[in-house]
């Protein structure tokens, strides 16, 4: 028997999920006495390179409302080729091709090590992959040569049969149509107009497929599923390359004291509804390049004049910031159009100032696309994180799928509270299954949190031995333009809270659990006060880790304006564990002459000059060169041969650091800085501040540096709690 | 009392027609033959004569009551004479005249000309006048013994006389006249002597006015043109001499103006009766009695016939006819008369050239040379021609003419054929109610006579008061301080006093302003001032601005206005001092006060939003739906503008012009293209979003032409293939002129657009409109709702148009209904054109719109133009007609204005004006020039006030009256039901004549038709407006081409006006390729057309080559490079191109036509007796047509009946 450590790590490896107990309890009273609900962090495309594809589809239970798929823990009937549903019950008859089966010849889904299995789906047409680019041309002609530069590059990472699809905007919506001869075509649109799909669909002269719009490209009789605006890249890559390549500046004239007008509302709402009338429920990107806020028509988020800032959280809080909830709702209902088709929203944008990431958070979060944030179109931050995008795997085939449907098949004890993470819901009501989950994207890193309410359905103890089933049936769309199935059905025991409470104790992945907290927390957060999430979180939880998380830009809007907060947000929700435990708790490396790189403790303490600290908070990876050591950097010693470990050490975080940068997405922002650098403030920020003004002189001078802040130190804080955990258990 | 009626209506008609005859005669009588001149002569001389003799006879008796009159009528005569003479100054018209009376006689010759024998002859004839006139001597012989016949009238007449006393004294008078057309046969005979002119002139000028004679005498061989000035009215004269009435009546006319109606009654008619009475014995005698009923016309043929015969004789025996035939017949019948008098003119004059068109008949001819030969003989002829005449009278009028052929043709042989004509006119008198077309004004006569009185010298335009030549002259202008006629002509260059003269008259105050007209080479444009920083000066209160009529006073420190007699400071820079007439030191140096016309640098407050304005843009806005496709428009389009780009309109040929260039193409949705420099190929895009347009693109949208020309030659190479297969057959159109002016407001800048559309805008969007053809209206009371636009859309967008600056032109290429009246909303009102080309063909049409679409694009023209329109105190501008839009009453917004368009306004009294000071207008336009400046064209105008009627009605201008007059109604059409337009037209006109009847013309029968010289064409005139497809459609007119032409009408100058109502019908058959001259038009009726001939008639529209079915076989040959008629193939749209002169010349000819006009006239080829015949005939509009329109004589007759009715 392995310990519940390794379990779990087996279990994440082999199936991507993670409990915060794995062990339940057998009765929802107990279940919510235990604070830290039932629930599981999953990732439904984890990466399998081990996994082949069974190239067959699976074999679901005849019930009309359960249809689990056959999984290893049925109870099977070789003889009578019956297998019973663990789901539901029901005894089902195996389909005909299953009639070699027997014990010794058993297919890949009932083997044990196959809890997690993929099936392609045969039937129907091979829908291919869409990319539509939408494009900002408001902005200075350096980002748009960076962007457009970006946008050629990625051409050549499309897989050759994926159709692509131009729209730009500034004042008007332009979506180009491709492929055509000696001149270029695109329709036009003004910004201050919503279209719903239909609208448009005429006005793009979609309407009669064959009439208008057949005669001019050469298309290709065997590609129906293109058209005019989404064409092959192989086909067009030419074309849309010089198209990019004479992309213009967006030529309204924008007066002194005025934002240029950007229509970003309208723009997505035609991308969303041209591939909602053209390729439904077929996997597509809608990727999203934007330079500034959009600021004319509906999902504006402020208006042209520059003497009016956009929206912080003060506004916010005070109610005043007039455009936002018109914005949001916009936006959601996009993303809710484009989530219902399968299709995935991306936002880049690259701005010093906030884009309305906070209004347009949802077209990310629930399509599962991705949201990018950076200074400028023209910083290696958004090139290579942009770049990344595109990475495929070892066969050759993207790291990402498209149109992904997530269904949960519990057992009857078991019923879904909710989900978190980057999806929709599909609003299907079962008995046994409460939600139903659709992505528009999953990347195969990101973790979705569910939480489970048990539920006895009777009053009658369950079964000793008895194991509660989770079934996760994620259908998708490859990159390889397959329609795929991937089953995941995993088990765990029942245990009477009464009886067991250690073995439940013992089960309990604190990993999972503060993860599970602090996404609950966000998840609040984000429709709650701050302060009130606080507090709740303070009530229920008291960890080391919830100082940081109190602490970090998930919870704290101090200091962060509300696009930030979204982009933190958004990225500590699809994340995986670990990552999400970095951005909670940034990690803390330090290098010196003393010793090999070690882990040290995220507080002031542990900046000494003669140290090189490298922090990775997950959005910035930072190098902060002591005091000392800067001095010495600054003398040059680094250049001298005699000095030439001081060059090694130098180079260690680097090198160490690109290691990280290669590996993230988004890429974080790489920062050097050094003692007294302006850029240390990121590390003073995040690092505990055992040492204030306040308290400097206690603490003994000769460790650490002052931070010069009045919030409170983890002792403070830990001292609190202490007091407050008496009082309350009083 | 019809009866009766009818008898006063021919007489009337009968006198003016002596004044034809008078024309015809002479005009004839050249033409046809060396005889026919004398005969010609004779008639002039008949008239003149006449008069003179006329008094002397002391028939004045009764003329006595005309005696006053002729003191009166001398007056007027002196007047007109005066007049004459100082137009002419006789010098001048001389000359003229005797070509004019020659053109004429070819004319005659052409109406001659299928008899080929003539034309020959005519070639001899022109040189040989004195053979003429030996004829002629010949010709007197015979015809004084017809006047021996005419006292055996006089019985006849006696016994008429009976019948209607009323009659019987004004026919007596005329008759009495008659007796001195005898006398002038003597100076027929004179002529002979000198030159036939000469006697002619001589002797009717002492007999008429001793003063006039003199002046004749002395010019004598030169008078020949004196005469026509006189002629003209002195051949009415001339003619009414024959017919006493008529005679005396054109010789009193010429001097008022009119035809004489007047004098002729009063004077000649009298002296000149006599000769009548005497012919009328012979041919009355005869006829007349035999048909008394009929007999009307039997007397006016009889008239003709002499008439016909230029001779005096015959000028004696048909007034003798007329007077006696009248007269007996009166006593029968009256008419009878009236009709002789008439027809008998006509019929010479006509005769002869209808004759040679009706000729034709060979019966007749047979007859009549019978008759002639013994035609000298009265008695014979009547019985004759009794005989003849009836059953051309079956025929109508034109069988009456026919009656005259014959004797024409019998004519020649002899002029004594005349006299049998006579006869023949006897038969004439058939329709008795008919006139002989010959006889009653005729538009060429009065059109050739202003050529050869006015178009020699320049006109000066220093001379307050004094009215232009005719549109169809050509006339050099000099501006000595008012503007030139080319700018603007009035209806009226004296000015009633009081609006209650006005009123009384019914004369239309308007001037017709053409503001940007170009000009002749010889012609200065308008200098251009430039009154520095301050900008024009202008006068404090009414600020008009500084003109001649400024006065200067208080040694130049101050001015006082014009128009508003404020007194102005004089800026210190502009101070100048006096000189002792109180002008102004500088005053030749300064354009502004010294000149109708210039223009003024406008300073930056004139310009819109105090921004001194972008240049201006053209943009062309393509419609690529199918049907366009199909027709080839769209190919052809862009086609063209690669090369017509090169030809924007710029001020300074050798400088690239400023205007840019933008190209959208449409049909349910619009693209745009960016053809910026810097792009490698042009970039499309759709705007699918119609329902609120917009600009997608700025930057790259207007483009210089040199700076983009590969883009714009790419797209303009592409646009043709991108839509070659295009299944789109619906359009929008209201978006695409929202779209142009979306344009223009984001580039900030007026301009113009191209829309070329082809089919009735119903996909959905702002602007769809629904077919409501519905045929069923036209002639109800709903009928207006089909010219009103059917949704008030267009009207808006035109308002932002012109606010703007934003001109629309329209091309429309309809294959059906696309509701013209609806999409000429904004056309019409933006200052914009609409051209229409049903059922485009590539190949047939492609010359007619691409000419057109050159003319348009590089015309010259200014943008975002305000006109406005000062007057001085006691007139105001109260009405403005054209294509244009007004937010206030006053100021007149014009996005675009080229230098075809024209605004007429019309003038109303709010106070009494003085003779003294006149009348004056200032017309000041502010524009944006091509280049993007901003300028003030000003037109100064200055014209006499009246106190006398007379004044008003002698110096009125007929076709810039028809121009208001056809504008007025075109547009009353929009809100009342069409026959009460008509009927409202008839009713003004009628109350003109009426007017001048009643206050100006000396005292003559009631029966008598008279008219003002200055307005003897409105009837004729008036009935092609009437008869104009707008007011009185014909069944296959469609409502779209009736608004089309409602709009084009809407803003035409006077010359479009004048041939679009009355075309232009030329003789080409009688082409001298040797000269530069054009043959003498002739008129437009169907009995002129000869079945040898070939006729070219131009509409401003249209253009006809008519080929008659006996056409000879060398002129065949010569045009169409095929000797046989059955072989030319009526599609064709252009000549061939043969090596022969007198191809050359008739091409060059054509294209000199094409030239004159706004539009490019599409030439149609129509054979005779072919189905298109039917759309030429259309145009013959003296006739008849085929939905009822009614006959120039017809309605002459209808007039005078309305008129006897208001004086009554």
């Amino acid at each position: 028997m392995t310990t519940f450590p390794e379990f779990i790590q087996q279990n994440e490896d082999r199936d991507g999920v993670r409990f915060s107990w794995n062990v339940w309890p057998s009765s929802r009273l107990e279940a919510t006495r235990m604070v830290v609900p039932v629930a599981s962090l999953f990732t439904p495309l984890k990466e399998r390179p081990d996994l082949p594809p069974i190239q067959y589809e699976p074999v679901l239970c005849s019930r009309a409302t359960c249809r689990a798929v056959l999984n290893p823990l049925c109870q099977v009937d070789y003889r009578a080729k019956l297998w019973a549903c663990n789901f539901c019950y029901q005894r089902n008859q195996f389909p005909p091709t299953y009639a070699g089966i027997s014990e010794v010849n058993q297919p890949a889904e009932l083997l044990p090590q196959f809890s997690t299995i993929e099936y392609v789906v045969q039937r129907g047409p091979q829908m291919p992959l869409n990319f539509l680019y939408v494009v900002d041309t408001c902005m200075e002609d350096e980002d748009l040569q960076a962007l457009k530069e970006s946008l050629q590059m990625s051409l050549s990472l499309l897989p050759p049969t994926a159709l692509v699809g131009l729209i730009t905007f500034g004042r008007m919506i332009q979506v180009h149509e491709l492929g055509c001869e000696g001149i270029s075509k695109s329709y036009v649109f003004r910004g201050t107009k919503d279209l719903n799909a239909k609208q448009l669909q005429e006005m793009l002269g979609l309407t009669k497929p064959a009439a208008a719009q057949a005669g001019r490209g050469p298309q290709q009789p065997q590609a129906p599923p293109s058209n005019r605006f989404l064409q092959p890249v192989q086909k067009i890559d030419m074309n849309l390359t010089d198209l990019l390549g004479e992309l213009q500046r967006d030529p309204w004239p924008v007066t002194q004291g005025k934002r240029p007008l950007r229509s970003l509302g309208v723009a997505l709402s035609i991308a969303v509804g041209l591939l909602e009338c053209t390729f439904p429920n077929t996997g597509a990107r809608i990727m999203t390049f934007i330079g500034g806020p959009a600021t004319q028509g509906p999902g504006m988020v402020v208006g042209d004049e520059l003497k009016t800032p956009i929206r912080s959280w003060h506004d916010i809080e005070k109610d005043n910031a007039k455009f936002m909830k018109k914005a949001t709702k916009h936006y959601e209902a996009l993303a809710n159009r484009a989530a219902a088709n399968g299709h995935i929203i991306d936002i880049y944008a690259c701005a010093l100032d906030q884009t309305g990431l906070a209004e347009m958070k949802c077209c990310t979060n629930y399509t599962g696309g991705y949201m990018v944030m950076a200074d400028s179109f023209n910083t290696s931050l958004f090139k290579q994180t942009f770049q990344r995008v595109f990475t495929k795997d070892v066969q050759g085939s993207f790291k990402m799928a498209f149109a992904g449907t997530l269904e949960i098949k519990t057992s009857r004890e078991i019923k879904i509270s909710g989900a978190i993470g980057p999806c929709t819901s599909l609003n299907a009501k079962g008995p046994c299954v409460s939600e139903n989950v659709n992505f528009g994207f999953i990347t195969f890193l990101e973790c979705l949190f569910f939480s489970f309410y048990l539920f006895l359905q009777h009053n009658a103890p369950i079964p000793q031995g008895g194991r509660g089933a989770i079934q996760y049936v994620t259908q998708y769309q490859h990159s390889s333009g397959q329609r795929r199935i991937r089953v995941t059905t995993i088990a765990r025991n029942w245990a009477d809270a009464q009886t067991q409470i250690q073995n439940i104790a013992a089960s309990f992945d604190q990993e999972a659990a503060a993860i599970l907290m602090a996404r609950l927390a966000v998840y609040r957060a984000e429709s709650e006060e701050g302060p009130d999430v606080l507090r709740w979180l303070d009530r229920q939880l008291i960890r080391l880790f919830m100082f940081h998380l109190r602490r970090s830009p998930f919870l704290q809007v101090f200091n962060n304006s509300p696009d930030e907060s979204s982009y933190y947000r958004h990225h500590f929700m699809r994340q995986d564990l670990t990552q999400s435990l970095i951005m909670i708790q940034p990690i803390l490396y330090a290098y010196s002459f003393s010793g090999p790189p070690e882990p040290v403790l995220l507080d002031s303490s542990s900046i000494l000059p003669d140290r090189i600290l490298l922090m990775d908070t997950f959005f910035q990876i930072l190098i902060y060169h002591g005091e000392t050591v800067s001095q010495w950097r600054k003398a040059g010693y680094q250049d001298m041969p005699e000095y030439e470990n001081f060059r090694h050490l130098l180079q260690a975080p680097v090198d160490d650091a690109q290691e990280i940068l290669h590996s993230r997405f988004p890429m974080p922002r790489y920062i050097d800085t050094e003692h007294g650098g302006s850029q240390a403030r990121f590390l003073l920020s995040k690092v505990n501040p055992s040492q204030t003004h306040n308290n400097m002189y206690a603490w003994g001078q000769e460790s650490g540096a002052p931070i010069l802040t009045d919030d409170v130190s983890l002792q403070v804080f830990m001292d609190h709690l202490k007091k407050l955990a008496v009082s309350s258990a009083a | 009392m019809n009866v009766n009626q009818q008898p006063h209506m021919a007489s009337p008609y009968g006198q003016p027609q002596p004044g034809y005859q008078g024309y015809p005669q002479s005009g004839y009588g050249g033409q046809q033959v060396p005889g026919g001149y004398p005969a010609q002569f004779a008639p002039y001389n008949g008239p003149a004569s006449a008069y003179q003799p006329g008094p002397p006879q002391g028939v004045r008796g009764p003329p006595t009551s005309g005696a006053p009159p002729v003191s009166a009528a001398q007056a007027y005569s002196q007047f007109g004479q005066g007049e004459v003479q100082n137009g002419p100054p006789a010098m001048g018209p001389p000359p003229q005249r005797s070509p004019v009376s020659q053109p004429y006689s070819q004319g005659a010759m052409n109406l001659t000309g299928p008899q080929p024998q003539y034309n020959q002859q005519f070639g001899a004839p022109p040189t040989s006048m004195q053979q003429m006139t030996t004829q002629m001597a010949g010709m007197q012989v015979g015809s004084t013994v017809p006047s021996p016949a005419g006292p055996g009238y006089a019985p006849p007449t006696i016994s008429q006389a009976p019948v209607s006393a009323a009659y019987t004294p004004s026919d007596p008078s005329s008759y009495a006249p008659t007796p001195t057309v005898p006398s002038q046969p003597p100076p027929a005979e004179r002529v002979p002597q000198s030159t036939p002119s000469q006697p002619y002139y001589g002797a009717p000028a002492q007999q008429p006015f001793p003063t006039a004679a003199p002046p004749f005498s002395a010019p004598g061989p030169a008078q020949a043109p004196a005469p026509p000035l006189a002629s003209q009215q002195s051949f009415p004269q001339g003619p009414p001499p024959s017919q006493p009435p008529f005679s005396s009546a054109p010789p009193q006319a010429p001097p008022t103006a009119s035809y004489g109606g007047p004098l002729p009654p009063v004077q000649a008619p009298h002296p000149r009766a006599p000769p009548p009475t005497s012919q009328p014995s012979a041919f009355p005698g005869g006829p007349p009695p035999t048909s008394t009923p009929s007999q009307y016309p039997g007397p006016p043929m009889p008239q003709q016939s002499p008439v016909s015969q230029p001779s005096p004789f015959h000028s004696g025996p048909p007034p003798l006819p007329t007077t006696a035939g009248g007269f007996p017949p009166q006593g029968g019948a009256p008419p009878r008369p009236l009709h002789p008098g008439m027809q008998g003119p006509p019929l010479a004059s006509q005769g002869p050239l209808m004759s040679q068109a009706n000729h034709v008949a060979p019966p007749q001819p047979g007859m009549l040379p019978g008759q002639p030969t013994a035609g000298m003989a009265g008695p014979p002829p009547p019985q004759q021609p009794g005989m003849q005449g009836y059953p051309p009278q079956q025929n109508g009028a034109f069988g009456q003419v026919r009656g005259p052929q014959p004797g024409y043709a019998g004519q020649y042989p002899g002029q004594q054929n005349y006299g049998a004509a006579p006869p023949a006119q006897a038969p004439a008198p058939s329709a008795p109610k008919r006139l002989d077309p010959d006889s009653i004004p005729s538009p060429i006569q009065v059109i050739e006579d202003d050529k050869a009185n006015k178009g020699s010298e320049p006109f000066v335009t220093g001379v307050r008061g004094q009215a232009p030549p005719l549109v169809t002259t050509n006339f050099q202008v000099k501006d000595q301080g008012n503007a030139s006629p080319r700018f603007i002509r009035c209806t009226s260059y004296n000015m009633p006093c009081t609006s209650d003269m006005a009123k009384q008259s019914q004369v239309p105050l308007a001037a017709v302003i053409k503001p940007l007209a170009t000009l002749p080479p010889d012609e200065i444009p308008p200098y251009i001032v430039d009154h520095g920083e301050g900008g024009p000066i202008r006068c404090n209160r009414c600020k008009a601005y500084m003109c001649p009529y400024m006065q200067f006073i208080e040694g130049g420190r101050r001015f006082q206005c014009g128009f508003c007699s404020c007194v102005t400071e004089v800026p210190p820079h502009y101070f100048q001092h006096l000189d002792h007439t109180g002008k102004r030191v500088d005053c030749c140096d300064r354009p502004e006060l010294s000149m109708g016309s210039y223009e003024f640098m406008a300073t930056v407050d004139y310009c819109k939003n105090n921004k001194i304005p972008q240049p201006p843009a053209f943009i062309f806005l393509i419609d690529v739906s199918y049907n366009a496709v199909k027709n080839g428009m769209v190919r052809m389009v862009c086609q063209e503008l690669k090369t017509l780009l090169d030809y924007l309109p710029r001020e300074n040929p050798d400088v690239q012009s400023n205007i840019r260039v933008g190209f959208v193409t449409y049909n349910k949705v619009l693209h745009f293209y960016n053809v910026k420099a810097s792009l490698a190929q042009p970039q499309m895009m759709v705007v699918s979003d119609v329902a609120d347009m917009f600009v997608p693109l700025l930057d790259g949208f207007l483009v210089n032409v040199s700076e983009s020309r590969v883009v714009i030659e790419s797209l303009l190479d592409q646009i043709p293939d991108m839509f070659a297969d295009t299944r789109e057959t619906e359009t929008v159109f209201g978006p695409v002129i929202q779209a142009g002016l979306e344009a223009l407001k984001a580039a900030d800048c007026a301009g113009k657009l191209f829309v070329f559309h082809s089919s009735l805008p119903i996909a959905e969007a702002p602007g769809k409109l629904k077919n409501r053809e519905d045929k069923k209206l036209v002639g109800t009371d709903k009928e207006k709702s089909l010219f009103q636009p059917q949704i008030s859309f267009y009207a808006n967008l035109a308002k932002e148009c012109v606010t703007q600056g934003c001109c629309v032109d329209l091309f429309l290429f309809p294959n059906q209904y696309v509701d013209v009246a609806t999409l000429g909303v904004v056309p019409t009102s933006t200052g914009g054109s609409v051209y229409k080309y049903t059922y485009f063909q590539a190949q047939s049409d492609q010359e007619r719109f691409l000419n057109d679409l050159r003319k348009d694009v590089q015309k010259p023209m200014g943008f975002d133009a305000v006109m406005r329109v000062r007057t001085s105190t006691g007139i105001r501008a109260t009405d403005f007609f054209g294509s244009f839009y007004m937010s206030n009453t006053t100021d007149v917004e014009l996005a675009g204005l080229d230098c075809d368009k024209t605004v007429t306004v019309e003038f109303r009294h709010d106070d009494k004006l003085s003779e003294e000071t006149g009348a004056l207008m200032q017309c000041a336009v502010l524009y944006t020039s091509c280049t993007g400046q901003r300028r003030l064209r000003i037109h100064n105008m200055a014209v006499n006030c009246c106190a006398q009627l007379a004044d008003l009605y002698r110096n009125c201008e007929t076709d810039t009256i028809i121009n208001y007059f056809a504008k007025y109604a075109y547009r009353s059409i929009l809100n009342n039901p069409t026959k009460n337009v008509r009927d409202s037209l008839v009713n003004q006109c009628a109350q003109i004549l009426a007017c001048y009847r009643k206050n100006c013309a000396s005292p003559s029968s009631a029966g008598q038709l008279i008219l003002p010289e200055c307005m003897k064409l409105l009837p004729v005139y008036l009935n092609c407006v009437l008869k104009s497809d707008v007011l009185h459609p014909g069944a296959d007119v469609s409502l779209d081409d009736r608004a089309y032409l409602r709009q084009l009408v809407s803003a035409m100058d006077v010359t479009e006006s004048h041939v679009f109502f009355y075309p232009r019908l030329l003789p080409v058959h009688k082409l001298d390729v040797e000269s530069d001259a054009l043959p003498v038009a002739i008129r437009d009726s169907e009995e002129r057309l000869s079945k040898g001939g070939v006729y070219l008639l131009e509409t401003g529209l249209n253009l006809f080559l008519w080929v008659g079915a006996n056409a000879q076989q060398e002129l065949l040959q010569n045009i169409f490079g095929t000797p046989a008629f059955s072989q030319i193939d009526p599609s064709m749209t252009s000549l061939p191109v043969l090596e022969n002169p007198y191809s050359k010349r008739l091409r060059e000819i054509i294209e000199s036509f094409r030239m004159q006009r706004s539009r490019y006239m599409k030439l149609m080829v129509v054979k005779q007796e072919d189905k298109l015949e039917l759309i030429f005939k259309h145009f013959l509009v003296e006739d008849k047509n085929n939905s009822g329109g009614a006959s120039y004589v017809d309605f002459l007759c209808h007039m005078h009946k309305e008129i006897r009715q208001l004086l009554s």
